[in-house]
């Protein structure tokens, strides 16, 4: 008896090694739909295969209802392990206030600025000079996704621009279809919104109004114009009464709806689909006029911690995340584009491989979440989806609202 | 009561006051605190943390209370000489301002209003019927009140189905041989906030509906038969009769569905996310979103604030109505 | 119920012997019509719950069945989102967060009941200098919107060390139920007859004396009641749930949250459903056996307000 046991326990402490690390770790995100949580298991996964336990905290209902659960556990002095963010101004307040640890040893040591594509993006995770997130992937928003079916049964060829689009219009309604798919959740309709903007305006005039805050610009007729393509899109989109987007990119899939303007997550749902990119569905960047992408996307974070067994695996997990294998496994799933620019990315599908060349070609723009702040971000949510629903807002009144809200942007 | 009467002030009633304790701290830290703490941040340009309301300088590092190094929060009034955080009534004029704002105050107004007279009515009518000595009194009883059972996410969900325009009560109409029937609440802007009573009215009115009930059952027997005797008709008896002796239990249904329809939020986030556009924006959402969503914790308790100094004029006007009308009960 | 013919029918009367009457009619018609608008809810849930997803795209809500499947309810109660694929350590099931709802729910229901009974019998036969201004404070709490207090409880709790923890999350349920059933036990003891008090007092039997002795066992009725409403409301809850406990603590609600509003293309309607029976399943079962005690509770408690 008692050798059996000297044994069990002996074999335990030589089993123990072998594990090296053991710490529960929980990591709180709002990805829940099917392509996020497949993508989301990877890091699970690898991290996992380490020997620390991945607590899974996803709260689903998007940013806006996980976020204050995050920022209420990280004020309240209980942190998770690690959260997500998205990629820009969300987390700003809690770094300066000294509650997120610092990567730029780990950063440094990895050597994070010599890989990290565009390099942009390690700017909105550096705080004076430190570094305090990790990005994990690329989104851009600036796509429309269009069925091929849908336009096959309208009898027209697939739109290579916007104008090619709006022309085909009647001929969908005739058939049935719904032209231009749109959830009701109002980042929706602001996203499109931005979409037209950076696709129908020079880039001086664009840069005017988001990076310096021109109202001016903004209300001049070279954003009449935006306004007036974004009048026709609400047209288009009557009809299309869905809330969430995936149930908007679904209309495309099954070709109830032709189009979607969207960001390039929707990939993802036509993936899990069965779909092929450049077969059953096409993506325009830039709606076929200015091929410029943003670098928005979602970074991950790790709130400062007395435990030091914590803060290690914390470490382990930021530097796994950056890690090429870690980075083309869960870019492939979640439909996004890596953050590194050294790692081989030829399984990517079609619509994948166009943002991969416009990115390697430098037209990037930064997202509206690193241009403005959230309250600014959900003010121009509000005034879109206003526009969006009620057809006796004015495309002057909706300009002038935009203005002022950028005059008044911080 | 007599022992109210009684001298010797302080240590009188011991137990009593210690019994209440959890009460006193709750109503002095938790709601008078809280309430506070919304009102004085309401006036400061805090973003996503609280800032507090004067800034200390360097010069004056006042010694800091210990949780405060440990990465925690201060939110305590903290007084300094920089006023770099107050805004005054900034806050406010950007509410007042705001489309949303004005948009939510209509919204929650007819909801109220609605919901306020529906569930009164509906309740009673209800409560009535039931105590006309029916026979499966226990069955309707229990199919009137289960819906109370239910989240109001639940509830909320099941009616945007129910609601679904494609699969649910107007495709339903429309297959019977209406086809221009068109009821589709939860899309058309103009009737949302009605989509979303149909919803509040089925989860609510059944624990009302009890209530009445139970007031119904404590009138006496002799009162009935007494209007009987002098053929009184019956809808008369009611309204003259029942209805003033039912005043207390209509204070409480008051106190129930008043807080109900201030508090409205989760069914209007599960039913319609306050779409479509903006249509079914209600005030809580307002103050939940730009706090949360916009991380604009000063814009928020501005309409927190605002919100809270009409419940203090509801629940002081409420008791003094009944007051006026309830005659000689004195409690609530 | 104007009807000139029903007027010598006052409720009163003795049950009337014939069934078909003008006013029996009238009477369980209207009940009949009203019970199908409460019913019919339920009733969507359970169809749709055992239809799939192909039966749910083409047919209408109200429709049968004509392939019953269970699919549905093992997705939910097992894992809505993974899709084929293995999650690995990323599930998503309602069955994770059962027993939590439950580790929650029980402590919460027994603390916020004790104090509140404690607090309506003081209220109620104890009064003391101010107590009828904490009273109406209270009272105001019963209208202030949860999510304004967000941040302050969390930093309360945070000073206090309770947060994230079971006791904070038992605390808050206990202050927010505070109000209505604070209402409910003080009008409830000033409906006991004031001589039964007076009794014991000249026994010399003391507040908590009088409490156990007297008050408690005439009680039953509205402990019933407030057992019914906490035990709905905390099982329902899902904003304190989620912010003031920890991931792996996280109740039920949380999975139906995420069931719910983790859209997989199309809305799953019936994985929606069959997660919202599971959930529900808890308070629907505790009406359907104690509605009778709940009206008898409620009648004790309320109507002498």
């Amino acid at each position: 008896m008692n050798y059996r046991t000297t044994l069990a326990a002996l074999a335990a402490s030589v089993a123990l090694p072998l594990s090296a690390f053991a710490t529960e770790l929980e990591v709180t995100h709002w990805w829940t739909s099917g392509g996020e949580s497949a993508a989301v298991a990877e890091f699970a996964k690898a991290f996992e295969a380490g020997g620390d336990t991945w607590i899974d905290g996803a709260i689903a209902g998007g940013g806006g209802t996980a976020r204050p659960i995050m920022i209420s556990r990280i004020i309240g002095g209980e942190p998770m392990g690690a959260t997500q963010f998205n990629t820009g101004r969300q987390a700003e307040e809690l770094i300066e206030a000294g509650l997120m640890l610092d990567l730029t040893d780990l950063a440094e040591a990895e050597g994070w600025a010599d890989f990290v594509n565009p390099t942009k993006l390690l700017d909105a995770c550096t705080v004076d000079g430190r570094i305090y997130c990790v990005p994990v992937n690329i989104h851009s928003a600036q796509w429309i996704w269009m069925s091929h079916a849908a336009f096959e049964a309208a009898g027209t060829d697939v739109p290579a621009n916007w104008d090619e689009f709006v022309a085909a219009g009647p001929a969908l309604r005739e058939a049935g279809i719904v032209p231009l798919a749109m959830g009701q959740q109002s980042w929706q309709t602001n996203l499109a919104f931005g979409t037209l903007a950076v696709a129908l305006t020079s880039s001086e005039d664009w840069e005017a109004v988001n990076i310096d805050k021109d109202a001016d610009v903004a209300r001049s007729p070279a954003y009449t114009r935006v306004f007036e393509a974004f009048d026709t899109a609400r047209k288009l989109s009557v009809g299309s009464d869905v809330n969430d987007w995936n149930q908007a990119t679904n209309m495309v899939i099954t070709g109830t709806a032709a189009a979607q303007i969207h960001g390039d997550w929707a990939q993802g749902e036509f993936q899990v689909a069965g779909q092929v990119a450049g077969v059953d569905y096409t993506c325009l960047p830039g709606l076929g006029y200015n091929e410029v992408l943003d670098t928005g996307g979602d970074a991950f974070y790790f709130p400062t911690n007395d435990d030091p067994e914590i803060t290690a695996a914390q470490l382990r997990l930021a530097s796994l995340m950056i890690s090429p294998e870690v980075q083309v496994s869960f870019n492939l799933k979640k439909g996004s584009l890596p953050v590194r620019g050294d790692i081989d990315m030829s399984s990517a599908n079609d619509c994948m491989q166009k943002g991969l060349e416009i990115l390697a070609s430098g037209a990037i723009l930064p997202s509206g979440v690193q241009l403005f702040t959230e309250d600014t971000n959900n003010q121009f949510n509000d005034l879109m989806t206003a526009f969006w629903n009620d057809h006796s807002i004015t495309v002057a009144e909706v300009q002038a609202g935009y203005a002022d809200i950028v005059a008044n942007a911080d | 009561m007599a022992h109210t009467k009684r001298p010797s002030q302080l240590f009188r009633n011991m137990a009593a006051k210690i019994a209440a304790i959890p009460m006193i701290f709750t109503t002095l830290v938790v709601f008078v605190g809280c309430t506070g703490w919304t009102v004085v941040y309401s006036f400061t340009k805090s973003k996503m943390l609280p800032k507090k309301i004067f800034e200390t300088t360097e010069l004056f590092s006042i010694p800091t209370p210990s949780w405060l190094s440990d990465g925690s929060l201060d939110f305590s009034y903290i007084s300094g000489i920089a006023t770099k955080n107050f805004v005054g009534l900034a806050q406010y004029e950007r509410l007042w301002n705001s489309d949303r704002w004005l948009l939510s105050i209509e919204n929650i107004a007819i909801y109220g209003i609605c919901s306020l007279v529906f569930t009164f009515v509906f309740g009673f009518i209800l409560a009535a019927l039931l105590d006309q000595k029916i026979r499966f009194e226990n069955t309707f009883r229990t199919i009137f009140l289960y819906p109370f059972a239910l989240s109001f996410i639940v509830t909320g969900l099941v009616w945007q189905w129910i609601l679904n325009k494609d699969h649910g009560l107007q495709q339903v109409v429309r297959d019977m041989g209406f086809e221009n029937f068109n009821f589709n609440p939860i899309y058309d802007a103009d009737i949302v906030m009605y989509g979303i009573l149909i919803a509040g009215l089925w989860q609510g009115t059944g624990l009302i509906m009890c209530l009445m009930l139970a007031g119904l059952r404590g009138i006496d027997e002799d009162i009935w038969k007494a209007a009987r005797i002098d053929g009184i008709p019956m809808w008369k008896t009611y309204i003259y009769i029942v209805i003033p002796m039912m005043k207390p239990i209509f204070a409480t249904t008051l106190v129930l569905i008043a807080s109900g329809i201030v508090k409205l939020y989760d069914l209007v986030v599960a039913q319609t996310s306050g779409g479509p556009g903006l249509a079914s924006e209600v005030p809580a959402k307002y103050v939940y979103d730009l706090m949360f969503a916009s991380q604009n914790l000063g814009q928020g308790l501005a309409a927190s604030t605002m919100m809270l100094t009409f419940v203090i004029v509801v629940v002081i006007i409420i008791p003094s109505i009944i007051r006026a009308f309830g005659g000689k009960k004195n409690h609530v | 119920m104007s009807d000139a013919t029903v007027t010598l029918e006052g409720p009163s009367g003795p049950k009337p012997k014939k069934y078909f009457t003008r006013r029996n009619l009238f009477l369980y018609g209207t009940l009949i019509i009203i019970s199908a608008y409460y019913l019919l809810p339920l009733y969507v849930m359970i169809v749709t719950s055992l239809k799939g997803m192909p039966e749910i795209r083409l047919g209408n809500i109200f429709a049968l069945p004509s392939n019953i499947t269970f699919e549905a309810w093992g997705k939910a109660w097992n894992g809505a989102s993974c899709t084929g694929d293995d999650c690995g350590p990323v599930s998503r099931g309602l069955r994770d967060g059962f027993m939590n709802s439950v580790i929650i729910t029980i402590p919460s229901v027994i603390l916020s009941i004790a104090i509140a009974s404690v607090n309506g019998y003081a209220l109620a036969n104890w009064r003391f200098k101010g107590s009828n201004m904490f009273f109406t404070i209270l009272i105001f709490g019963a209208f202030i919107p949860y999510q304004v207090m967000i941040y302050p409880i969390v930093l309360l709790l945070g000073q206090v060390g309770l947060y994230t923890k079971l006791g904070g999350l038992i605390v808050v349920h206990t202050i927010f139920g505070m109000p209505i059933l604070t209402l409910l036990f003080r009008n409830y003891f000033v409906s006991i007859p004031e001589e039964l008090f007076k009794a014991a007092r000249v026994d010399g039997a003391g507040f908590w004396g009088i409490f156990f002795k007297i008050m408690l066992p005439m009680s039953l009725p509205i402990f019933v009641v407030a057992i019914i409403l906490q035990v709905t409301g905390i099982w329902n809850d899902f904003l304190f749930g989620v912010i003031y406990t920890k991931p792996g603590n996280w109740p039920m609600t949380v999975q139906l949250n995420n069931i719910v509003n983790s859209v997989q293309g199309v809305k799953e309607y019936n994985v929606n459903m069959a997660a919202t029976i599971l959930t529900g399943i808890v308070p629907l079962v505790i009406y359907f056996f104690s509605g009778k005690l709940f009206v008898r509770g409620i009648a004790a408690g309320a109507v002498k307000g």
